[in-house]
């Protein structure tokens, strides 16, 4: 009986500690390491099933996604010749202006190894932690956009929270016109909800809302989502506002932890 | 004495294969009826070595899973410390039981141990808003005799007691 009354003093005590004083990180992060081999693991089906695919392609798959992928590449490159001579000009202007430069983030690609099991939490675990430089509070982005960031640091595996789990929030504006906003996740993949927005604001189906660098978390200008309804009740102080998050939040296997190389997020902030 | 050490080996390897089911990659439409391996898995060493596995079992088993989860600390502990609390209290009578009985009781186990879980979710403020968090209760109690088996076998075969 004396046992069940220490468990039980223990599990409130945890409880308590981690909901309301956020102690529990050190403990939390020797516990996340110790147990990051189960999600190797687990890891394993899908790394077998990904290496039978790529062994069992056919050569005419592997020809025809080579000559697109060439395709996309000219494209690209091509796009990217002229963003030397924009960049240099954004960097005269801003110069102008005497704002900071704007400098380019270094990414690192991780490997997706777990997702939280409980569908309630939208969180990634991935293959790269302390070791590789990872810290809490990383942006995480995929070749669509934002997906979220860093919430927990083992030495060899990183916990990444998602835009659309229920308990983020992320500052944006819209591209369009700088129309500043808080997108929030509403625990449902695939959807954000723009929060109180007077419903005179003009955002409109279709705008694209970006990190507007707000809050000095995330680096300003990563796409986060598109607007895909607005709905102006005028019984309602607020617009209702639904958007669908650009990054592909359920299918990336690789994603890029962003590190804004030395100061530039702060910089990109103080102006906001 | 070396053969109670051989013994927790056994228990712990199927503890951990039972951490690597419960977070096993699952496709969305399974996400939800995903069973709870660990506490199944509790329930029946519980039944089955009530002098070895228990509470503290539990508690330690419950962090864990929280970890893994990523869940606030302390809430499978605190759902598993009260699953094997009840499996204590029950264990004589459960090995009576036929197999289905069981199943009726591990379902009632289980929905207690969701339950738990909804209840530390929603002080985060992260509650499911639908009754699909107990859809586990339904799928664990399903697979009650197919983990009854295949532990039992485990038991039997390593001759842990």
């Amino acid at each position: 009986m004396s046992r069940v009354l220490l468990a039980t003093a223990v599990v409130v005590a945890l409880i308590a500690a981690d909901l309301h004083f956020n102690q529990l990180e050190r403990g939390r992060a020797v516990l996340d390491t110790l147990l990051t081999p189960v999600f190797w693991i687990a890891d394993v089906p899908s790394r077998i099933s990904d290496w039978g695919s790529s062994q069992l392609q056919s050569r005419d798959a592997l020809l025809e996604d080579n000559e697109r992928l060439r395709r996309e590449n000219l494209v690209l490159l091509g796009r990217s010749s002229q963003m030397a001579s924009l960049q240099a000009e954004n960097v005269r202007l801003r110069a102008l202006l005497n704002s900071s430069a704007m400098l380019r983030d270094d990414v690192l690609v991780a490997e997706l190894i777990g997702v939280s099991p409980d569908p309630a939490r939208h969180q990634l675990v991935l293959n790269k932690g302390a070791r590789d430089g990872v810290f809490t509070g990383q942006p995480l982005i995929d070749a669509g956009g934002l997906l979220g960031q860093v919430v927990e640091v083992a030495a060899g595996s990183a916990r990444a929270l998602l835009i659309t789990d229920a308990t983020h929030s992320i500052p944006v504006q819209v591209n369009r016109n700088g129309v500043r906003a808080i997108a929030e996740g509403t625990g449902a993949l695939g959807s954000l909800e723009v929060h109180h927005v007077s419903a005179t604001t003009d955002i409109r189906e279709g705008d694209l809302l970006e990190t507007s660098g707000l809050g000095g978390r995330f680096p300003v200008g990563y796409p986060v989502a598109r607007v895909s309804t607005v709905e102006r009740d005028p019984g309602e102080a607020f617009a209702r506002i639904v958007a669908i998050p650009t990054a592909a939040l359920d299918r990336s296997r690789h994603v890029l932890l962003v590190f804004t190389g030395g100061k530039p997020a702060g910089d990109g902030d103080s102006e906001g | 004495m070396e053969e109670s050490g051989r013994g927790y080996g056994v228990i712990l390897l199927t503890f951990l294969v039972a951490f690597v089911l419960a977070v096993l990659p699952l496709p969305p439409w399974l996400m939800w009826g995903r069973p709870e391996w660990v506490a199944l898995a509790l329930i029946y060493w519980t039944i089955a070595l009530p002098h070895r596995v228990g509470i503290t079992t539990g508690l330690l088993l419950g962090i864990g899973l929280d970890v893994l989860d990523g869940a606030v600390l302390g809430q499978n502990a605190f759902a598993l410390v009260v699953v094997a609390l009840l499996a204590l209290i029950l264990y004589q009578r459960l090995r009576v039981y036929s197999l289905w009985q069981q199943a009726g009781v591990v379902f009632v186990l289980v929905g207690i141990n969701q339950l738990i879980c909804q209840w530390v979710q929603n002080l985060q403020g992260v509650g499911a808003r639908s009754l699909l968090f107990l859809l586990p209760a339904l799928s664990s109690a399903l697979l009650w005799p197919v983990m009854l088996h295949t532990l039992r076998g485990v038991r039997r075969r390593y001759e842990v007691t």
